[in-house]
């Protein structure tokens, strides 16, 4: 048919375009304006020169880390038991669970400082269990519970495909073979989850490394990478900073996606 | 393993085994069944007739409804959940592990047991050998043929030199030919082990070629235990006949000593009935010339098959049976002829 | 089956509260939303105050917004549906190419990409102070989903026989494109949609930078009434923004079911 593939050719110029102008070309200009600075080429290294960037960098990583963690183990139990088990209402429960699903990082900022802000519930209910008031929504802490909160149900529904996927009778096979809860769970459950478990690991780190709307709305003076960059950019007006921060960061939460992606192939429901 | 048949295998007792699930359906009416050491029991049925519940039972994977015990020789065994049974199971769909190769699939029932890594890969290997598949030994899943997967799943099961051997329609994922290949491999298999063997099946055939007895399953309840002769020449009633295998059936009555119906009679035994049905299989009537029986029927369609030919004929009635006949027999459409019955291998229902 | 009760209450109790930590703030901020005052709790009455006071203050961020989710969603649609049938068509390396380029914007922070665009294209003034500008973030971050979703349905119809029959009966390629091919992808198309209408409404990391005092669009809004109104208003405020996401999100989960009952089958 080479009539259709003129046709074809045809339709992907405006994709090519639109590409071209808007991504490819920018992340050039990104490059060169990084470069362009009072360091020179030097700029590039500066996340690991200037100890103040290099912490938060230390600081970032660590904490996307962890969130994606907590992450994974509470979407772990929460698939399985609603993977493996029947009961009513759990149709309604899925759907509670996966709510969150598009709330963006503003709004989850925002939910975590109903949830552990000064007028919080957590602080409620610890002041009258006569623990004093519990407030950690501006802190570290605060945006680790932000990043689950983002992440949660993203990892929980992709879990929960995994484990409905995950054929019954290889458990029932391991157990008929003498092996423990435990075992079942190491050698048969996990392995088995082992891909979309990776996949939806990667994609709940790498949106903690970028994210921006719930550090912004819970605090701007934690020290993250994506705030940092935008205190660079906008308050010290110190571009070629912040856009060597930004290759940085894009340079990571990329590269986590791509080796994931090759080890466990596109297993997560859609990304946002 | 050797090949002189030791007995290996438990005793199975079911009773009063029910199965009723949470959502009220009755799976399993209260049964009861004695399984003897070494023997192979097959347990036949269409789709939802209780077979695989009571395999499941048996396995440890569902619990009875109260009351129902499980006894492996002799031993109360209703609370030890499966991994506790030292039962070896083949599933459906093999359930083979897959981020394991064939061989760790094999071993990995002994290393559950804390058996070293060497011996039990040494046993895994044997049992491989025994098997005739030691060239696949570390084979990813993935990279095996359905049959193939079929003898990996069974090894993995007989691996752990288990009391009992529990099959849930080995055979159904395969396509014919390799399934009737694999069916004499197994039979051969647990003939040699002499492992006590339930295997589940909803083909006739697979059932009758394999079982020591024949457990014939329907709505949850047992429709008669037998061998698989019995099962075939003596169902005990119309859906045991027409299920196992192709049945022909005459609509009549007995009238002092002789079957009536619209074909003619034959001598029986028995008292008078005003309706009766006299069921038989297809290869146990002998058909000759028209005159020559009591009774009578007409060609009315003949099928070729290379050793036999397949018979259709036509009763005055309208009533059909099918029928079969020497290759060599020279059969016209049309025509009609006679057709004589073996009183041992009717029944009368 | 039988399973040890220890085991299934402790995987109940961290369902439930999972749950519940997802859900009990947002409950919170709808019912801070219609309370008279949320300190003192319902004693005070409830209200729709809030949202009238949201209304006059935001009004013109919710219809941007809206506005511009359907603008990205038309030029999605425009460049994304021809384009995802000429990538499916021909699965190769260079389509697999193609696909990895323009997917990479989902791989990389918000923040780097319009640093990026700003860098480019912010001194174009009359660009830099339009909606346009912000329609050019969003298209570029949700272009990829379109994308996926219309090579996803078209890769699992055998799209290329059905073209084939068309090019029997005498249908030129054009008419195929859009008697056949756009039809027998709806699906996709639908579903990438949904998607790109979800994203857009919601998309804060690009718009904030991007955005200008008179280019503000809901989420944007919703960062300056979390930094500096009342709680209630704050509230009332993101109870119009889950009015808006929540539909289109339980028609999002109800097509991602349709599509797994019908794998079933």
């Amino acid at each position: 048919m080479p009539s259709a593939d003129r046709l074809a050719k045809l339709f992907l110029i405006p994709l090519g375009a639109f590409v071209l102008a808007f991504f490819l070309l920018p992340m050039v200009r990104l490059v060169a304006v990084a470069g362009s600075g009072p360091n020179g080429l030097a700029e590039y290294l500066v996340l690991i020169t200037n100890p103040r960037h290099f912490g938060t960098l230390i600081a970032t990583l660590l904490l996307s880390a962890t969130a994606t963690l907590a992450t994974l183990a509470i979407g772990v139990v929460v698939a399985l038991f609603l993977g493996r088990n029947r009961f009513p209402g759990q149709k309604a429960l899925i759907a509670m669970l996966t709510l969150p699903l598009a709330f963006p990082g503003v709004v989850v900022g925002f939910m975590i400082i109903l949830l552990a802000g000064r007028q919080g519930l957590i602080g409620s209910i610890s002041q009258s269990l006569g623990m004093g008031r519990m407030v950690f929504a501006y802190s570290m802490a605060g945006l680790f519970a932000g990043y689950v909160y983002f992440s949660l149900p993203r990892v929980m529904v992709t879990l929960l495909a995994a484990v409905e996927k995950l054929d019954p009778s290889l458990e029932e096979a391991a157990r008929s073979l003498g092996a423990s809860r435990a075992q079942v769970l190491r050698d048969v459950i996990l392995p088995g989850i082992g891909p979309s478990l990776m996949a939806s690991g990667a994609i709940a780190f790498a949106t903690a490394m970028g994210a921006f709307g719930t550090a912004f709305t819970l605090a701007t003076r934690i020290d993250v990478l994506a705030m940092t960059i935008y205190t660079e950019f906008t308050l010290s007006a110190n571009f070629a900073s912040a856009a060597a921060l930004s290759i940085a960061l894009g340079l990571i939460t990329w590269g986590v996606l791509a080796l994931t992606r090759n080890f466990a192939g596109d297993r997560v429901a859609a990304a946002g | 393993m050797t090949d002189t048949p030791a007995p290996t295998g438990a005793a199975i007792t079911l009773s009063g085994c029910g199965k009723t699930f949470p959502d009220g359906t009755c799976a399993l009416e209260p049964l009861d069944l004695q399984i003897t050491p070494g023997e192979t029991i097959v347990l036949l049925g269409p789709s939802g007739c209780g077979k695989t519940t009571t395999l499941r039972i048996i396995a440890g994977l569902e619990s009875p409804d109260a009351g129902g015990k499980v006894l492996f020789d002799g031993q109360d065994v209703t609370q030890l959940p499966i991994e506790k049974r030292n039962v070896g199971m083949v599933f459906q769909s093999y359930a083979l592990f897959p981020n394991m190769s064939v061989i760790e699939n094999v071993a990995y029932g002994l290393r559950v047991r804390g058996v070293a890594k060497k011996e039990r890969l040494a046993r895994a290997a044997e049992v491989l050998e025994m098997m005739r598949i030691d060239q696949l030994a570390e084979r990813r899943i993935d990279q095996l043929s359905g049959g193939q997967r079929q003898r990996v799943a069974l090894a993995r099961a007989l691996a752990v030199r288990p009391r009992v051997i529990l099959l849930d329609e080995p055979l159904t994922a395969l396509d014919a030919a390799l399934r009737d290949h694999l069916r004499a491999e197994i039979d051969g298999l647990l003939r040699r082990l002499a492992i006590t063997a339930i295997y589940v099946t909803h083909d006739q055939a697979e059932a009758l070629a394999l079982g020591d007895r024949i457990v014939v399953m329907r709505h949850g309840a047992i429709a008669q235990i037998g061998s698989p002769r019995d099962i075939y020449f003596r169902p005990a009633d119309d859906f045991v006949a027409s299920f196992v295998g192709v049945t022909n059936r005459l609509e009549g009555a007995v009238r002092g000593g002789r079957f009536e119906t619209a074909a003619g009679s034959i001598a029986v035994a028995g008292p008078d009935r005003a309706t009766a049905s006299l069921a038989f299989r297809p290869e146990t009537a002998v058909l000759c010339g028209a005159g020559d029986s009591g009774l009578r029927f007409r060609v009315e369609q003949v099928h070729f098959q290379g050793a036999r030919q397949r018979v259709q004929l036509g009763a005055a009635d309208g009533g059909r049976l099918v029928v079969e006949a020497a290759a060599d027999a020279v059969l016209v459409v049309g025509d009609d002829v006679g057709l004589v019955l073996d009183p041992a291998r009717f029944v009368l229902v | 089956m039988q399973r040890s009760p220890l085991v299934f209450a402790l995987q109940l109790l961290v369902t439930l509260l999972a749950a519940a930590f997802l859900v009990v703030p947002a409950a919170q901020s709808i019912l801070a939303g219609l309370t008279v005052n949320y300190f003192q709790g319902l004693r005070s009455g409830l209200t729709l105050d809030w949202v009238a006071q949201v209304w006059g203050l935001y009004a013109p961020t919710i219809l941007r917004s809206i506005l511009l989710a359907l603008a990205t969603l038309g030029v999605t649609l425009l460049i994304g549906v021809p384009a995802g049938w000429a990538l499916a068509r021909k699965p190769g390396r260079l389509s697999r190419l193609v696909e990895e380029v323009v997917t990479l914007p989902v791989a990389i922070p918000g923040l780097a990409l319009a640093l990026g665009l700003i860098l480019a294209y912010g001194g174009i003034r009359e660009f830099r102070a339009s909606v346009a500008f912000i329609l050019v973030g969003h298209v570029l971050y949700t272009l990829p989903f379109m994308l996926r979703s219309v090579m996803a349905v078209l890769a699992a119809i055998d799209v290329r026989t059905l073209e084939e029959g068309a090019a029997s009966l005498g249908a030129s390629p054009w008419q195929r494109f859009i008697q056949v091919v756009v039809p027998n992808a709806r699906p996709g198309i639908l579903a990438g949609s949904l998607m790109v209408v979800t994203l857009s409404i919601g998309e804060f990391n690009l718009t904030w930078m991007l955005h200008t005092p008179l280019t503000q669009t809901l989420p944007v809004g919703l960062a300056d009434s979390y930094a500096s109104m009342r709680l209630e208003i704050a509230s009332a405020y993101t109870l119009v923004f889950f009015l808006m996401i929540v539909p289109l999100l339980i028609a999002i989960q109800i097509m991602g079911g349709e599509k797994r009952a019908k794998k079933r089958k």
